[in-house]
């Protein structure tokens, strides 16, 4: 039988991948894309809950967090390309300049 | 034949995490994380989620990774070249972090904190009313407030990508 | 009529606002308009006070007219208000009488002045805080208007600020008053903390139904602070060194400022709690000692002054003490009378003393004076009014009321008081006289070349004078000896004391042959006997002083320099207090204030220097520190709900 701490469980598990992720990789679209595997580790506890708890709040969270995920995608590459055009690149690590 | 079905999904979906992690071309990074998200969609399918794996499929590996790909595409990275890292010496640390993250998060699932009330909508009601009808339901009634403020976030959104993406900014 | 003295304050303010404000684009006309309106509609409403009370019967002749409530906090309780009774009703009508006929005198006499707007909007500003003073019902919003006055003096002491000398002796005489100030505002603390209120009613209700019996510790003690704070704004012994000082200003200022009103503060402050100063007879004694005490000293050191204004001052602090001693033995209404004629006929000398300046261009030495009656005829009739009237001969004004206090003084005090104030008098007569015949009479030792443009004042400097010598006339018949109007009209605000005043005279007159009469003839007697040693001297026998100053060399120049008063302040108090300061500035301050500070900013500098390096510019960086973050508040959390 699966139970509830089976998805949370591996909703943990993916979400600490996407931070290890955003932590180790330069390129910023792939950290933009570990920040969506988050997001969806995170919607998937969601759900999780609402199925094991029988409600109907999980999956309503979930709808307004892809609204929120699909802004965020469009303005966060947006950013990415306005930045790409400025600088000639995607590394994290080039854009170092707001420092002491 | 369920729990079968949720572990070979978890463990693809973890396996396919894990390559996107430390896949070097960012149009496999992008595959692998599509990938990943059609293994979710799957266990929003046993967790009786029909609508949101639907919705997962086309809004995620539809539109918004169609769109990682894209701005892959138009950027033109060279995979080749040799990044500039400088902070190699944050990738260990970096990583045990994330698994001292896990074995908390994990010990936060097994003290027993994430336990609620149980609602109104067992399997049976939801089957009864059916499950996009209620969430149909739900967003133009309860939630319609939120519903109309993520369209003007999306309106928004929409505007400033334009903004930020125009050739003189 | 009662309910517009709110009307009386207002009017100042307006004015003071209006040619403070715009002045500078104001015609002089249009400046001088508005600031005499002001304070003549201000006294016109004070008149219209003035009758309302008395339309009232005597026992019901106190008012009090609550604006709005000021601070609050606990059990204090300060409150904008005004009180109308006989007392502060005579005070408003002096300050706004006397007040606008100067306005008016200004007119003629800072004409030519470039800072005239700020001249009359300071003059308008010190009414209205004079007005403020002598109307509050409490004493807090006394003590506002007594530190306004107080503000307005130094700013009109200091009006040619451009010269050294006005603004050290503004400075000086700021100083000095807050030494008094310090003692008032002590005063008013201890007056809370005695009767939890200080509000004039209450407090003086308290005082008066026998809480406190006579000669009680914290009674004295608050009675000896207030007259602190009198002794600092009304120029006595030991703070009277600001006063002669304070001619720096210009001379309608001093008659307005430094004659007439706010040095009288004290006097009026001291009336005002003479319920308090009843319980005290110890703090009576120190008043009334004082008093006579300054009024001989101040008179001695008028004898060889050679600068108009200066003698005049003096005279003005000897006057001060003369209602100190009525105050300090008892005689309140001997006191406020005296007040009343001083503002008259001091007022008038000094304006007098402003015309001549006036027409000799700026000259203050008597020494380059002399024979001018016959070049400014009304400036030296009305000028010779005012020395009559201060020197005490009948019927003229400052007879009759010096006449009480000397009487007051016997009855009621000592043989000492009396012998004292009757020398003083004798002093004032002879200085004053000797003013008057180096000025006017005699031959010319004018610079020939301010002769030449010698002329009398215009209009509306002389008109003022008029009124003034008018009012230095009559002033004296309303306390008239034993059928007193004024005697009867204070006697609500000095209560029982009014009475036992009329005991004194009653008492005087048991003592044999008409007392009163008898200390009459006695004090014409000295104040002829003054002018009489001033005329042989300055008129008759010229080389006479010359020969008694070479006579008397040490006693001479004792006086000459004022006691050396100013030398020994400056040994004992000043320069310590400067060696003190310039130690304080160069150890404390220098080095331990500005050090403390620059060290807590050099640490501060230190270590972000070293933490700076924190802020990396990497974004994977800073979520690295995020992530550290979260999870230990994930395991703060999940301990916490253990």
């Amino acid at each position: 039988m699966i139970t509830l701490t089976h998805y949370l469980v591996l909703s943990a598990i993916l979400f600490s991948i996407g931070v290890v992720g955003v932590l180790i990789r330069r390129n910023a679209i792939v950290i933009f894309m570990c920040i969506e595997l988050m997001l969806n580790a995170v919607n998937l506890s969601f759900v999780a809950f609402a199925h094991y708890l029988h409600s109907m709040e999980g999956q309503m969270f979930v709808f307004f967090s892809m609204t929120v995920a699909a802004a965020e995608a469009t303005v966060g590459l947006a950013i990415i390309i306005a930045i790409f055009r400025n600088k000639e690149t995607v590394n994290v690590d080039d854009m170092n300049i707001m420092k002491w | 034949m369920e729990p079968y079905l949720f572990y070979v999904m978890a463990a693809t979906s973890v396996v396919a995490a894990l390559y996107l992690i430390f896949e070097k071309n960012p149009v496999f990074c992008a595959l692998y994380l599509v990938f990943s998200f059609i293994n979710i969609a799957v266990l929003y399918v046993l967790l009786e989620a029909q609508f949101i794996a639907a919705v997962q499929v086309i809004v995620y590996t539809g539109a918004i990774m169609v769109l990682f790909l894209f701005v892959i595409m138009l950027l033109m990275v060279d995979v080749k070249k040799k990044q500039k890292d400088d902070l190699p010496f944050q990738r260990i640390p970096a990583m045990v972090m994330g698994f001292v993250l896990l074995v908390v998060m994990g010990l936060a699932i097994k003290s027993k904190l994430f336990q609620g009330r149980e609602g109104e909508y067992t399997s049976a009601k939801v089957e009864s009313i059916g499950h996009t009808q209620l969430i149909g339901k739900l967003l133009f009634t309860d939630y319609l407030l939120p519903f109309e403020m993520t369209s003007i976030l999306l309106f928004v959104a929409v505007i400033g990508a334009i903004i930020l993406a125009k050739r003189k900014v | 009529m009662l309910n517009l003295v709110a009307l009386i304050l207002l009017f100042p303010l307006i004015g003071s606002a209006m040619n403070g404000l715009f002045g500078r684009r104001l015609r002089k006309e249009s400046i001088g308009y508005i600031a005499c309106g002001a304070i003549g509609l201000s006294f016109f409403i004070s008149v219209l006070v003035f009758i309302g009370l008395l339309l009232l019967p005597p026992e019901e002749r106190i008012f009090e007219k609550h604006l709005f409530s000021w601070i609050q906090s606990g059990s204090f309780n300060a409150a904008v208000g005004f009180q109308v009774d006989p007392l502060s009703s005579l005070m408003i009508l002096i300050v706004t009488g006397v007040g606008f006929l100067i306005h008016i005198y200004s007119m003629g006499y800072m004409h030519d002045d470039k800072g005239y707007h700020r001249y009359f909007s300071y003059l308008n500003l010190f009414t209205f805080s004079m007005l403020l003073l002598v109307l509050s019902n409490n004493f807090l919003l006394m003590f506002v208007g007594w530190e306004a006055v107080g503000l307005c003096s130094y700013l009109l002491i200091g009006f040619w600020f451009e010269k050294k000398s006005a603004s050290d002796a503004a400075k000086k005489a700021f100083v000095v008053n807050r030494v008094g100030d310090f003692g008032f505002a002590l005063g008013i603390m201890l007056i809370f903390l005695t009767f939890h209120s200080i509000d004039f009613t209450e407090v003086f209700n308290a005082a008066s139904h026998g809480e406190f019996a006579i000669g009680n510790i914290t009674i004295t003690l608050i009675t000896l602070l207030l007259f602190m704070g009198a002794a600092g704004k009304s120029a006595q012994i030991p703070l009277y060194t600001w006063l002669p000082d304070a001619m720096e200003g210009p001379t309608p200022v001093s008659a307005l400022i430094h004659a007439a009103t706010m040095v009288t503060a004290g006097v009026y402050m001291i009336a005002r709690c003479n319920v308090l100063y009843m319980l005290s007879p110890f703090t009576m004694t120190v008043v009334a000692s004082i008093g006579a005490t300054t009024a001989l000293f101040a008179a001695s050191i008028g004898l060889m002054q050679n600068d108009i204004k200066r003698v005049l001052a003096y005279s003005t602090i000897s006057q001060l003490g003369y209602m100190f001693l009525a105050c300090g033995v008892g005689a309140f209404t001997a006191g406020i009378f005296h007040l009343m004629t001083h503002a008259f006929f001091k007022a008038l000398l000094f304006l007098g003393s402003g015309s001549v300046i006036h027409a000799l261009s700026g000259e203050q030495d008597m020494r380059k004076m002399g024979g001018l009656k016959n070049h400014i005829p009304i400036t030296y009739k009305t000028f010779l009014i005012g020395t009559v009237a201060i020197a005490g001969i009948p019927p003229f004004a400052g007879f009759f009321s010096k006449d009480e206090i000397l009487l007051e003084a016997f009855v009621r005090g000592n043989v000492i008081y009396w012998s004292i104030g009757a020398f003083a008098a004798f002093l004032t007569a002879f200085y004053m006289f000797r003013l008057l015949f180096m000025t006017f009479h005699g031959e010319s030792r004018v610079d020939p070349h301010v002769k030449e443009h010698l002329h009398e004042s215009p209009r509306n400097m002389t008109i003022p004078l008029i009124i003034l010598a008018g009012l230095s006339i009559i002033g004296g018949f309303w306390g008239l000896p034993g059928a007193s109007a004024l005697n009867h009209f204070l006697s609500p605000v000095f209560g029982g004391h009014g009475h036992n005043e009329m005991h004194g005279v009653e008492a005087g007159a048991h003592h044999g042959i008409g007392l009163p009469s008898l200390m009459m003839v006695v004090s014409t007697l000295i104040a002829i006997g003054g002018i009489w040693l001033a005329y042989q001297m300055y008129v008759k026998k010229q080389e006479l002083p010359k020969k008694l100053a070479e006579r008397f060399a040490l006693p001479y120049r004792i006086l000459y320099n004022k006691y050396y008063v100013d030398e020994i302040y400056d040994a004992i108090f000043v320069n310590p207090v400067k060696k003190i300061s310039v130690q304080l500035w160069k150890k404390v301050d220098a080095m331990m204030i500005d050090g403390s500070v620059n060290g807590v900013a050099r640490f501060v500098t230190g270590t972000s220097n070293i933490f700076r390096f924190l802020q990396t510019g990497y974004v994977r960086n800073y979520a690295f520190y995020i992530v550290v973050g979260c999870i230990f508040i994930l395991i703060l959390t999940t301990w916490l709900n253990k």
